[in-house]
């Protein structure tokens, strides 16, 4: 079931004019702004397809910028979010590609301070709905919808059972999980929906676990 | 998952004696574990942001930024209250003013409620609050309504779609049409079965309707579509109430809309490559309003 929930359906509540265009927009740099875990300095955002033809009639320039404010769907914030992200010292430029792209709403984003830089691929599915489809070059699937943990390992024997093995002592179920690596035997990327919450002690516990790198919870 | 066609929701709603609206709250609190109560509460809210954007719509001077749209709701409902006779009647000319109102303020870049997409976010209130009005209904009653239409929208998107890129504009208007039909149907007192008649009765008359919008934008012709929309919505409420059944079963309605979206070729399909946005007019219009808004920067 693509759609799960009545309120994705009647909702979101949402400024207009678009659900994919503008609060799809929004979430995905929402999502950027989770993973990243704090205000950016400076964000280069790359739009394609749809989203590159339409994104100042449809709002999401201020809706992407809205987002990696913190701003949900529904904050009237949104329309004025550029001059917001100045304010704040938030850079944010934009280009538009002609690349081809599997979904025509398809932006990509790299947030950067001076404590680091990422970049995450999000898509806006439609009816608000969106999806990230990568993060620093690891394929992934997050919906946005349930509590994900991401968990960058080295890619070797066993990561994924000690991970398992954490999460089953504390009663989490995994809902859905996705393993993706660059290349063998480097760094590997798990990212794992599970159906509880996944509560710091949890993630300081896998954290120290043998050959984990980093562990964020969204 | 108590329903995944229409059929059966009908099915499941008439064997326990149920009307859809009470299926849908069992099937949502089943589904993400939340408590009928808050799930109500939450909807209630929703129809408080309906409400306020039909308000707006209706009194303030509306102008969308590309100023292709704004104005239009205000202007039926002065009509409504001067002209000496009216075509088509009061009742339906408020469903399409309410409508026009709310897809001019989301088109302003105001708040709106997504049903199912923005693109399409004015015919639900305008037919709900219409229909509210004239029956003498309840708010609960209202939204109830809502669950309904939310009901029918899952099974669409679920079996076929509500996006326009995917769809064309059958996929979202038609899909919110059909979801108003079957939502005044029910508040009106009518069975399940009639709900799932008008759906079919509402969606036929959408199947085929591509996503041309001028200049990529959710304005023209997306407001005019979510006004006849609910006129088409209130209409085929009335016919299923009177007993016309769908010689096509609504779920077979569905999956035709489904294929047919398929088979739509991309420049109709949200990309303002064909139909109206590919006229002389519709040109000229995205020229204007992409200089202007370039030199506004």
């Amino acid at each position: 079931m693509k759609y799960r929930t009545i309120f994705d359906i009647i909702g979101p509540v949402m400024i207009g004019p678009s659900s994919s265009h503008t609060a799809g927009a929004a979430r995905i740099g929402r999502a950027a702004r989770t993973i990243f875990g704090r205000v950016p300095k400076r964000v280069i955002i790359t739009l394609y397809g749809s989203f590159a033809k339409t994104y100042r009639g449809h709002g999401t320039d201020v809706a992407l910028a809205g987002g990696i404010l913190g701003f949900d769907t529904f904050d009237k914030r949104i329309v004025n979010a550029l001059e917001i992200a100045k304010q704040q010292g938030v850079e944010i430029v934009f280009r538009e590609s002609d690349e081809l792209t599997t979904h025509p709403n398809t932006a990509r984003m790299y947030l950067e301070d001076a404590n680091g830089n990422m970049e995450v691929v999000g898509i806006s599915i439609g009816g608000g709905k969106m999806e990230i489809v990568e993060l620093n070059g690891f394929a992934l699937n997050l919906s946005g919808n349930d509590p994900v943990l991401l968990v960058l390992h080295q890619d070797q024997y066993g990561a994924v059972a000690r991970v398992a093995t954490v999460l089953a002592n504390h009663e989490i179920n995994i809902g859905y999980m996705q393993v993706s690596r660059k290349e063998k035997g480097s760094e590997a990327l798990m990212s794992i929906e599970t159906d509880q919450k996944v509560e710091s002690i949890v993630q300081n516990e896998i954290s120290d676990l043998m050959g984990i790198v980093s562990v964020t919870v969204l | 998952m108590r329903f995944r066609t229409v059929a059966e929701l009908v099915e499941v709603a008439e064997t326990e004696g149920n009307k859809i609206s009470d299926v849908m709250l069992a099937h949502e609190s089943d589904v993400m574990g939340r408590s009928e109560e808050e799930i109500f509460t939450e909807m209630s809210r929703h129809l408080v942001v309906m409400e306020e954007a039909i308000q707006r719509g209706l009194t303030e001077d509306i102008k969308s930024h590309s100023g292709l749209t704004g104005g239009d709701a205000k202007k039926i409902q002065a009509y409504k209250k001067n002209a000496k006779v009216l075509l088509s009647g009061p009742t339906l000319l408020d469903a399409v003013s309410r409508a026009t109102a709310t897809s001019e303020v989301n088109a302003a870049m105001g708040t709106i409620v997504a049903t199912p997409t923005a693109g399409a976010c004015g015919i639900l209130p305008g037919t709900i609050f219409t229909a509210a009005e004239k029956l003498n209904a309840s708010r609960e009653t209202m939204v109830r309504g809502l669950f309904v239409s939310g009901a029918i929208g899952l099974t669409i998107a679920n079996n076929a779609s509500i996006s326009g890129a995917a769809g064309g504009c059958q996929a979202e208007v038609g899909s919110a049409t059909a979801m108003a039909a079957a939502a005044v149907v029910e508040m009106a007192g009518g069975s399940p079965s009639q709900s799932a008649e008008a759906v079919a009765i509402a969606l036929k008359n959408m199947l085929g309707l591509v996503c041309d919008p001028v200049a990529g934008l959710v304005e023209a012709p997306c407001v005019k579509r979510n006004a006849m929309g609910a006129a088409i919505a209130m209409v085929a409420a009335d016919m299923a109430l009177a007993g016309v059944k769908s010689v096509i079963p609504t779920d077979e309605v569905i999956d035709a809309m489904y294929q047919i979206g398929q088979s739509m070729p991309v420049a109709l399909k949200e990309t303002a490559l064909g139909g109206l946005a590919a006229t002389p007019t519709g040109r000229a219009l995205e020229r204007q309003i992409f200089k202007t808004v370039d030199e506004s920067l």
